[in-house]
């Protein structure tokens, strides 16, 4: 007792459980449901692909951060759900290099030339589909209907070129074609993901588990999804088109639970995470009912994205006992 | 009964059950004990001493005091002769002046002790009086003096005195024990306190998960009108007195104002004891109640202490050390100070000594903020710390004012929170240290 050597720091001298990896672990073990029913209704390229993804999201991650002498956060897994992210928002039938293509774009450009975890301004998995859309439309928008798990290439093959209006008809293409009503059956399909579209997006009730998960474990709050999806919901109902088939198709869920909620280019006060909902809900239906694009998810996110440190501006909290300024 | 609360906050866990079970246990020092009594034990000018090397002093006695209004007199808790009047550390880390009584062990009183104890025929000023010569303090741990807090600006109409035993700090459980084994005085104390203020109600707010000291208050206080007996929601920070007085009342007092601004007075569960044994039994402040826990000690539990003694000489007496200790924090775990040596006195304000292995007492490394925006949701001052930090980062001080950096009240919960554990609740305690010390010089 006499030489005992005690510790000082400052307070608080108990901290959370909680770190930055279990959050990313959180975070793919939400996605774990939606990403292995892409893997059954899209084959064994879809599985390629997200290793592909993960793997070189990783790789340059820890190749940027070793020539520029940084510390390697790797372990943080930020670069895995990235990557995960990235290849759940690419469809199935396109060539292998692309994942990597979208995998640089999303770690060099959007995190880290910008300062790495929490310092990117938009949504590095989304940054990087914008950008492989814009480059590579062909294969971006080659969307195959569902083949199952142990479908073979030439299969796929197959049943991409004997129709290709089945092949490229996602739910919302057709939607916004006119004259399509959807059954009971289309919303059974469309929750349980038997439709086109990017391999992680197509299974709405997977997605949904996924989100309530990161809801109970805090991971996310329920403002930014909540607010997203009832604001489309209202928005297509208003413009006269299919409310509650629109919440199930198209990358609504992913978007609204994965994407719109991403910490760095989210905001951080409570009300301007209701904003940045509101917003992606507007611009999402606005984009599906009047856009070019059949999908206005992706680009929502992006463009609300920008908006956000504008948003936490306006939107700081009421502090405590504040006394107004003419007061004084 | 309506469960009160504030906004936002946070739920560590509360860690009470280690001590909350056991009862009171009144511990005094051997006899040759060397008892070090600092001359400034409480906010305002520090004491002088009133006696010297050699002399014999008797328990109870006055051995400080200070002509400023703004301070309060330190007592001797043992009999016994002053070996010296030297600077010595002090569990805030600071040296101060202080006077070393090596213990009789006789316990013999000062003859002044428990003469004046009809209390119920005192007035107003005697009361004040009263609390004023026992030197009691805010003993939850910010050592405001009380006869001060008591006798607040005629212009501030006081209309409730709200007993805080929230006890929202982890491992604490001195209050919870006091509520249960001596519900009366508490009461008593609280009724005192009640007729210097004849326009306030009394409040006793405490925290569900003391449902047993509910109960006692509530059955103790029947038959009196202006005593009710509400419970606050388990919550950091329920016990700081701006979220108790929100919970309770539903008003704010103002940033930059006191609890007197909106017409309340929130004392701490031990000091309402003390004021009752200062004036229904006449005897001043010598002792206090402390929580001894952490995985390091052999006997965890709740203490009866005499001012003085050091926290080895504590720790020594209940049983010492069961493992090595890598951490000791005088108070609890949120707010605290690590203590780097136990040759410190147990003060007025020790409420709580943790000692923890170094397995406990580890914390993790800083990350990059990822702006998850916990600490927003979680500060109940409504302030953004990761604003503040990058703030404090950045230099910018002014910025630092206008985002409202002086109206943190330090209760570490986004430090608490933050996954990136980023030490928010750190930089922003010395950077208001720093605009404080940098206006003073203006």
């Amino acid at each position: 007792m006499e030489n005992t050597k005690l510790i000082v720091s400052s307070t608080p001298h108990i901290r959370s459980k909680d770190s930055i990896q279990s959050i990313m672990r959180d975070v793919l073990i939400a996605l774990t449901p939606a990403a292995l029913m892409g893997i059954w209704y899209f084959g064994i390229k879809a599985l390629l692909i997200i290793a592909i993804s993960i793997a070189s999201s990783i790789f340059f991650e820890a190749a940027f951060q070793k020539i520029t002498k940084k510390s390697i956060t790797i372990t943080d897994l930020s670069a895995a759900v990235t990557g995960l992210l990235l290849a759940m928002n690419l469809p199935v039938e396109i060539p292998f290099w692309l994942p990597i293509v979208g995998a640089f774009f999303a770690i060099i450009v959007a995190k880290q030339l910008f300062g790495g975890l929490g310092q990117n301004f938009i949504n590095p998995a989304l940054a990087a589909r914008a950008f492989l859309l814009a480059s590579y439309p062909t294969p971006m928008t080659n969307f195959t209907s569902p083949t199952g798990l142990f479908a073979n290439s030439d299969t796929v093959a197959k049943a991409t070129s004997l129709a290709d209006a089945v092949s490229n008809a996602t739910p919302l293409s057709r939607l916004n074609e006119g004259a399509f009503i959807p059954e009971i059956s289309d919303y059974i399909d469309a929750l349980s993901g038997n439709i086109g579209g990017c391999i992680g997006e197509t299974c709405a009730i997977a997605l949904i588990i996924g989100g309530i998960y990161l809801l109970v474990r805090r991971v996310i709050s329920w403002r930014i999804p909540v607010t997203y999806i009832l604001t489309v919901f209202i928005l297509s109902w208003f413009f006269g088109r299919t409310p509650l088939y629109e919440l199930l198709i198209g990358g609504l869920m992913l978007g609204a639970f994965f994407m719109a909620t991403d910490y760095s280019s989210s905001p951080v006060t409570p009300l301007g995470q209701l904003i940045m909902g509101f917003g992606c809900g507007v611009l999402t239906a606005l984009i599906r009912s009047y856009g070019s694009y059949p999908e206005g998810v992706s680009y929502s996110i992006l463009l609300m994205n920008l908006a956000v440190p504008l948003i936490d501006r306006y939107t700081k909290p009421k502090i405590f006992g504040e006394v107004k300024k003419n007061d004084k | 009964m309506r469960t009160l609360t504030f906004k936002r906050g946070i739920h560590p866990p509360d860690s009470k059950s280690y001590t909350d079970w056991s009862p009171i246990k009144i511990l005094m020092p051997d006899k040759g004990l060397l008892m070090t009594i600092p001359l400034s034990q409480h906010i305002g000018a520090p004491c002088e001493s009133l006696v010297k090397k050699g002399d014999r002093v008797l328990l109870g006695q006055k051995i400080a005091d200070s002509s400023a209004a703004f301070s309060a007199p330190i007592h001797s808790s043992v009999s016994g002769t002053v070996t010296d009047i030297k600077p010595m550390l002090t569990p805030s880390g600071t040296m101060c002046n202080s006077i070393i009584i090596e213990n009789d062990g006789l316990f013999e009183e000062h003859p002044s002790l428990g003469k004046d104890t009809s209390y119920a025929s005192f007035s107003r000023e005697k009361i004040l009086e009263k609390i004023k010569e026992a030197g009691i303090v805010g003993l939850g741990g910010a050592g405001f003096p009380t006869h001060i807090k008591q006798n607040p600006p005629k212009e501030k109409k006081i209309d409730t005195i709200i007993l805080n035993a929230a006890e929202c700090e982890p491992y604490l459980t001195t209050d919870h024990r006091v509520l249960i084994e001596k519900t009366d005085r508490v009461i008593k104390g609280l009724e005192i306190l009640l007729t210097l203020h004849p326009n306030a109600k009394g409040i006793i707010a405490v925290e569900t998960n003391k449902p047993d000291a509910i109960a006692a208050l509530t059955k103790s206080s029947e038959g009196n009108s202006k005593i009710e007996v509400v419970s606050v929601l388990t919550k950091y920070p329920q016990g700081s007195e701006k979220q108790m007085i929100d919970a309770v009342t539903g008003r704010q007092v103002p940033s930059g104002g006191l609890p007197a601004d909106v017409g309340c007075i929130v004392d701490n569960v031990d000091t309402v004891l003390a004021i009752e044994r200062a004036v229904a039994k006449d005897r001043p402040l010598m002792r206090r109640i402390v929580t001894l826990s952490g995985d390091a000690v052999k006997c965890p539990g709740n203490y009866q202490v005499r001012l003085g003694m050091s926290f080895k000489d504590f720790i020594e007496a209940t049983g010492g050390f069961k493992e090595e200790p890598a951490k000791v924090i005088a108070g609890g775990p949120m707010m605290g100070v690590a203590v780097y040596s136990l040759d410190i006195p147990i003060i007025k304000t020790s409420s709580a000594i943790l000692c923890f292995t170094e397995k406990a007492a580890v914390l993790p490394p800083e990350n990059n903020c990822i702006r998850c925006g916990k600490c927003v949701e979680h500060c109940p001052m409504g302030l953004m710390p990761l604003e503040l930090n990058s703030d404090i980062m950045a230099d910018d001080m002014e910025s630092f004012e206008k985002h409202h950096g002086l109206d943190c009240i330090e209760c570490g919960s986004c430090s608490y929170i933050c996954p990136a554990k980023r030490h928010l609740a750190q930089s922003i305690r010395t950077a208001k240290r720093n605009v404080m010390a940098m206006k003073k010089k203006k």
